[in-house]
Order: structure tokens, then C-alpha cells, then sequence
């Protein structure tokens, strides 16, 4: 994907369209509701803290209201008790709004298949990205960040006219994954994922 | 000696007593309803059992009184009794359907929430319960989930909310003129963090009733748990109380090599006990940033964390994850440890002490933090007690109860540490009994690295043939363990017929597992006793009278996991 800068024709001057600056700006500064019930809430919290820092991917302001967000984050297991909430919460979001629904419980129940488990949020509400893992590291739920923030740029205005944006992007189908042998161990991960973000970026 | 309370309560309750038994160590009395109240008024005013730590209910299908309501009661050191020692006894009622037992609300207040959850759960009606309502299913819920003839994937959906005069709060009129308002909080909501919802009155900013409504995430693990072998059960359990993972791990398997009776190997249990501490150590601080934020000190909470990140760091070498390592199994360990742990487990002792150091600082002279937490939210010892609470927030308010000090399990009381025990029982005690327990947890820790080193070695899995697996290298190598593993992984292990009440200290307190086994290869009742149950139900006791932000400042103190909640 060519960036806006690579247009210029000196060095004051960013030829762009209007459909490209909303997506750059709409990707870098998404404002989240952390929708957190059980265990990947304390994997989306150690994210967030020093060590992986959710923030310097803007997603920075949580405030805990639903009116003021642009990103679901559902972390945890949906349960059939909570499911109305859900669907009150994401109803109460502005467009455009994106859902990315950490670990396995929200992308499809999860251990538990039983009376009181929604067996996956998508058949309550649209999901965009699926982060699997139980609970899924830190940098997984960061390259679902990065993931969205891709989609969010290749969809532009698609949403805003309604139209519909494609499949769904898992995280395991996703480009930068393919052929790829996932990282063992922490510091190989944090490795891959420095290399990965470096290409996305240049 | 034991069997001197179940002989008295025999003599005493002749036609109401059916049986009593002993079994893995555990008193058992069988009795028939009409005899509840009478035993429980004796037993806690004559022998001085002054905490009922949990109810639960059972299903026989096959038997003519299908059902069975189980009672676990414990004497505590400061009952008015004459003899003052830690017991434990557990009662069972069996009835048929549609038979009632008499409630002990009035008698213990812990009984309210428990009785709720065993009608929920299995239908049981508790005679002169005050709120017979559904405590863990929704509200439009229909039939009871963990009766065995209920089918496990019978999934009932839920379209809208409880309306909140579903609630048993109502909007008042005020003595000095004016009315309460009925608030909603949660379940979304940064106080509640999605585990609960409450209706309160509120007089201004003064919380004057509030009821709440839990089960947001009652995920079915004990129903779960019947479907999976024994083995298949620990990951469940370790999901329970997220933040301290390995704990609930060790109280399950704990609890299943009671009922088995299988000895666990010395250096299984200081690999347990190392991993337990350190998730003891997540978990307080997890706690810890989580209600210092909510106070609004977020620096605490960046510290905290950075501690938690040394800590998961063990873990993610140890086990693979970072959170959820599953490293336990039946009758021992799953691995021994990697090259390197000594360097980095020595690592993290001045780490911790370090952050911990830095967060402290903040917060132990801080006048807002002071104001904040004195006399906020306070319990007695006497209500801590009678409502139940074991752990960080119990010492707080002065009982001296840590299962490790009292009943020590594993190798705890070969061990040098403290209690933590606090005086007023507000916000500022819990806090603070936390903060040393973090040392205390660190010091133990430190102790366990000799006897590790001592252990280097030794085997880490008890060898039952069909309960515990068999090593890797044997089973691939040999047919026999080949064999002996298909067995205990497919068909499952084969516990012995009985029943057993295995408990640990969790970060939250008193952390047991009720199994009974009927020699199949999976669980026949696999209960959670959960301690965050027995806080949260004492949070409104806590709250009433204080202002919300006082509330705010109360529920993160009391460390309420939603996944050990609601089960």
C-alpha cells in the first residue's frame, strides 16, 4: 500500500485523497471500549501496561463509555446473561465501529460449550478481527491491532456507504502470517513482531 | 479424639441423625431436615462452629431421595466454644424433589447467597429464605442446569435484562423530606467490570440499600467438569480465579489425591507451592492496581503490573503461557524445572521487593489514599465470620485464619512466614495486608529455592496406575505405558468411590473443592467453594450508609474474581 507521503512533489506539499487521510487517522487514534469479562481482560491489562504499551498504537483513551469509543474489544467469555448487554453496548456505539473479539471464549465459546455460553459473539454482533489463544500473549492481541489497522485502510469510506466490507480477517488467514511458523517463545515473538511491524511501517 | 463431635451430636440428635462416617478424613453427619435447625443452633452455640463455609447440592437420579443438600461448616479460633480449635464438619441432608429444607439464613449470613445458588442450581426449596430468587442463571431461566437429567447444551438465550423491579430495592421516601432514586450500575461499568449488577437507593451520594445481581459469567464449569475425566478438569479450575491461576490448579488436585488417597511427591509439592506463592504475588498485585486506579492513583498501577510481568515471565518459560500454565497434574507436575529458573527465580525477589518499594511510597503517607481507605467500608470480626469471608479481607478485619498457618497442606508447615492479620477491616487494613503478604509470599518463596535445589532429582509424579500418567519417555517407548496412558486419558482415572473437601489458601481465601466420585472416570459433583462469593456477598453490608465513591474504593479492596464468582 503507497502511503500519502510518497505522492509528494516537495516536501511541504501531501497529495492524498480525502478517502485516504480518514483511514490514516481513523486507524492510528482508535478509542476503546474494553468490553472485559474473565481472564483475557488481565492479558488485555498487562498489554496495556509498560512492557507492551497498547497506547503507542493510539489506542490510548478508555474511557468507559460506549458513546466514545470506535473499537469493541470483547475479552472473555459471553455469557447468555451478558449477551444482551453486549448488543446494548455495541448498538450504543457511533459509526464507524470495529470489533475485535480476544481469545477463544468470544470467537466461539471456547472450553465451554454448555447451558450459560454464547458459543462465539459473532452471532450477536459483526466481528472484524478474531484473536485466538487461551488467553491469547500480549503481542498477539497487539498484531490484531495492527491486523485492524490494515483493514481499517484498505476499507476507506466502504463503510460509511454502507457497503459491506469483505470477509472477515482471521488472525491465523491474515497476509503477514502466511508460510510463517508462529514465535515459540517470548522473546522470538517479540522479535517477529518488531520485524513485522518495521515492514508495515516502511 | 474426631470422633468425639460426631458422637455428641449422635447422642444428642438421636431420631434426626441417619448416619455418620469418616472418610479421607473428613466428618460426615447424614441427617433428615426436621434435625437441621436444632443440630446448627447446637452446633454453634454449644460447639462454637460459628462459620458455615459453604452449601452445595447433589443428584442422585438412581436413589428414591434424589437430591442431597451439603453443608461445610468450620470452628474458627475465635468462637465462643470451649475448646477454641479449628474443626471442620459437613452435614448432608438428603431429600426427594419438591422436599424442603429449612434455611439458615437467620443462623449464619453467609446461608443467603448459597441457599440461592442451590435452588438455582438444582431446584432444592429452602424453607423461610427470605429471597428465593435465581442467583447464576438469568432470570428467565427455566428448569435447574445441574440436575443430571438437564442436558449440558440446552443453551436457554436471554433477550433483555431483569427489569429492576426484579431487584428487592425500592425507592423511598426520606425523613428529612425527598426521595431516593433507584441507580443502576453495571454490569457494564469500570466499578462492576463486568462481573455484577446493582441497583441501589441512593439518598444524594449515599448508597441506603442496594442489591446486586451476579452471575455474568457463570461459565458451567461444575457442569463441565462432569462431562470431562478428572484430568480434563484441571484446566477448568484454573480459570476459575484468573489472576492467580496456579493455585486453583494445586486446590483441585489436591483435593482429588485426598479422595484417592495418593501420596505426591515431596518436590511436586515445593514446585507447587512455588508456583502457588508466586501467583499469590500476581494476584495481590493485579488487586492491588486495579483498586489503587479506581482511586484514581495510576502509577501503582504500572508498578504493580511490571511485577506481575517478572512473574509471568517464570511462567512463560516454565510452562509455554503466560497466564494459564495448566502445570499441575493429578498426583504431581507436569515438568521439572527449566535450565535457568534458579537465575531467574533468584532475580525475582529484588525486582518485586523493588516495584513494590516504589509503589508503596506513593501510597503509604498519602493523604487522599488515607481518607480514601480509613474507615471505609469497614466489617467486623464478628459479621467477617458469620458472613463466611476467609482471606486477605477476613485477616483484615482481625480473624486469624490462613489455611497454610492452620491446616497446613503440602509442605506449608515446613516453611517460615507470618500471617497478616489487620484490626479495623476497612479498605486501608485490606490494602495493607496485602502489601505484606506480597513479602511474605516472597519469603517463602525463597525458602522453597533451597528445598529445590535439595529435591534436585527426585521424581515430580506419584505413580498410581490408574490415576496418574505415565512419564513421556515411557509412553512412547513402552506398551504397558502406552497403554496405562490411553486408559487414564480416554477412559479417565479411576478415583476411588467416596468423597472429599479439599481446600487451599487462595489469594482471596479459602479456596476448596467438593468432589464426589462415583468410579467412573469423571467427576460425579465437582463443587467450587469460592471464596470472592462469600466477599461480594457481604459487600452491601459494607457500602450501606457510604458514599459510591466509598463503594468504588470497597469493591476493588475486595478483590472479587468473576470467573471464581459466578463458576
Amino acid at each position: 500500500m503507497s502511503h500519502a507521503w510518497e505522492q509528494t512533489s516537495n516536501k511541504n506539499v501531501i497529495l492524498t485523497s480525502l478517502e485516504k487521510l480518514v483511514a490514516w487517522g481513523r486507524k492510528h487514534s482508535l478509542w476503546p471500549y474494553a468490553f472485559a469479562t474473565s481472564c483475557c481482560a488481565s492479558e488485555f491489562a498487562a498489554t496495556q501496561a509498560a512492557d507492551f504499551d497498547l497506547a503507542r498504537f493510539g489506542i490510548e483513551m478508555a474511557h468507559f463509555s460506549p458513546k466514545q469509543a470506535d473499537l469493541l474489544l470483547v475479552l472473555g467469555t459471553v455469557t447468555c446473561k451478558q449477551a444482551p448487554i453486549l448488543k446494548q453496548i455495541y448498538d450504543q456505539m457511533p459509526e464507524p465501529k470495529w470489533v475485535i473479539s480476544v481469545g477463544a471464549c468470544a470467537s466461539s465459546g471456547g472450553a465451554y460449550r454448555n447451558y450459560s455460553t454464547v458459543q462465539g459473539i459473532d452471532g450477536l454482533i459483526p466481528v472484524d478481527i478474531y484473536v485466538p489463544g487461551c488467553p491469547p500473549r500480549p503481542e498477539a492481541i497487539l498484531e490484531a491491532v495492527v491486523q485492524l489497522q490494515n483493514k481499517i485502510e484498505a476499507d476507506g469510506f466502504a463503510r460509511d456507504r454502507g457497503e459491506s466490507t469483505g470477509e472477515r480477517l482471521s488472525l491465523l488467514e491474515a497476509e503477514s502470517y502466511h508460510g510463517k511458523v508462529i514465535a515459540t517463545t517470548k522473546r522470538e515473538a517479540a522479535r517477529k513482531h518488531t520485524d513485522g511491524v518495521k515492514r508495515q511501517l516502511l | 479424639m474426631s470422633q468425639a463431635v460426631l458422637g455428641e451430636l449422635q447422642r444428642n440428635f438421636p431420631e434426626a441423625v441417619i448416619d455418620t462416617h469418616e472418610h479421607c478424613g473428613d466428618e460426615t453427619i447424614i441427617l433428615r431436615p426436621e434435625g437441621l435447625i436444632p443440630m446448627t443452633t447446637f452446633l454453634r452455640e454449644r460447639l462454637g462452629f460459628d462459620m458455615l463455609l459453604d452449601i452445595c447440592g447433589n443428584d442422585h437420579p438412581d436413589k428414591e431421595q434424589r437430591f442431597e443438600a451439603i453443608y461445610h461448616f468450620l470452628r474458627t479460633g475465635h468462637s465462643a466454644s470451649r475448646t477454641r480449635k479449628w474443626k471442620r464438619i459437613r452435614l448432608k441432608i438428603p431429600v426427594g424433589e419438591n422436599e424442603h429444607i429449612p434455611s439458615l439464613c437467620e443462623q449464619y449470613k453467609s446461608a443467603n447467597w448459597l441457599e440461592r445458588e442451590t435452588w438455582d442450581l438444582f431446584g432444592i426449596p429452602f424453607e423461610g429464605h427470605p429471597d428465593l430468587r435465581r442467583l447464576l442463571t438469568h432470570w428467565k431461566f427455566e428448569g435447574h442446569p445441574l440436575r443430571k437429567d438437564y442436558d449440558k447444551e440446552k443453551r436457554q438465550h436471554l433477550d433483555e435484562s431483569a427489569p429492576n423491579d426484579w431487584f428487592r430495592v425500592r425507592a423511598g421516601v426520606l425523613e428529612k423530606g425527598g426521595e431516593t432514586i433507584l441507580a443502576n450500575i453495571g454490569p457494564a461499568h469500570p466499578l462492576t467490570k463486568g462481573m455484577f449488577r446493582m441497583v441501589t437507593e441512593l439518598d444524594g451520594e449515599f448508597i441506603r440499600d442496594a442489591d446486586l445481581e451476579i452471575g455474568y459469567l457463570h461459565r458451567g464449569m461444575e457442569k463441565e467438569a462432569e462431562a470431562h475425566t478428572w484430568g480434563m478438569v484441571l484446566p477448568y479450575a484454573e480459570r476459575l480465579n484468573d489472576h492467580s491461576a496456579q493455585i486453583n490448579t494445586s486446590a483441585y488436585a489436591l483435593a482429588v489425591e485426598k479422595l484417592a488417597g495418593i501420596e505426591v511427591p515431596e518436590r511436586a509439592q515445593w514446585l507447587r507451592m512455588f508456583m502457588a506463592e508466586m501467583s499469590r504475588i500476581m494476584d495481590h498485585c493485579l488487586c492491588l492496581g486495579n483498586t489503587l486506579a479506581d482511586m484514581g492513583a495510576m502509577t501503582n498501577f504500572w508498578y504493580f503490573f511490571k511485577i506481575r510481568e517478572a512473574c509471568s515471565n517464570i511462567l512463560d518459560n516454565f510452562t509455554g503461557a503466560r497466564l494459564t500454565g495448566n502445570c499441575d497434574r493429578i498426583g504431581g507436575f507436569a515438568w521439572d524445572v527449566y535450565d535457568g529458573f534458579e537465575e531467574d527465580a533468584k532475580e525475582l525477589a529484588p525486582i518485586i521487593a523493588d516495584y513494590l518499594g516504589d509503589a508503596e511510597e506513593l501510597i503509604l503517607t498519602n493523604r487522599i489514599f488515607l481518607d480514601r481507605s480509613i474507615g471505609v467500608g469497614c466489617i467486623t470480626r464478628k459479621d467477617a465470620i458469620s458472613y463466611g469471608l476467609t482471606g486477605p479481607v477476613a485477616r483484615a478485619a482481625g480473624v486469624q485464619y490462613d489455611v497454610r498457618k492452620i491446616m497446613p497442606y503440602h509442605l506449608y508447615d515446613q516453611v517460615d512466614f507470618e500471617i497478616v492479620v489487620g484490626v479495623r477491616g476497612d479498605v486501608h487494613e485490606r490494602v495493607m495486608v496485602r502489601l505484606e503478604e506480597i513479602r511474605q509470599s516472597l519469603r517463602i518463596m525463597e525458602q522453597i529455592l533451597v528445598y529445590l535445589r535439595k529435591t534436585r532429582g527426585t521424581p515430580i509424579l506419584a505413580d498410581v496406575r490408574d490415576i496418574t500418567l505415565p512419564t513421556k519417555r515411557k509412553a512412547y517407548t513402552s506398551m504397558e505405558a502406552m497403554i496405562r496412558h490411553y486408559n487414564v486419558v480416554t477412559c479417565g482415572e479411576r478415583i476411588p468411590d467416596g468423597e472429599a473437601y479439599g481446600y487451599v489458601e487462595g489469594a482471596n481465601g479459602e479456596l476448596g473443592f467438593y468432589l464426589v466420585s462415583d468410579g467412573a472416570g469423571h467427576p460425579q459433583r465437582c463443587h467450587v467453594r469460592s471464596p470472592s462469593l462469600a466477599n461480594l456477598q457481604a459487600f452491601v453490608s459494607m457500602v450501606r450508609g457510604s458514599q459510591l465513591a466509598d463503594a468504588v474504593a470497597t469493591f476493588g479492596s475486595l478483590n472479587i474474581v468473576s470467573g471464581e464468582l459466578d463458576r
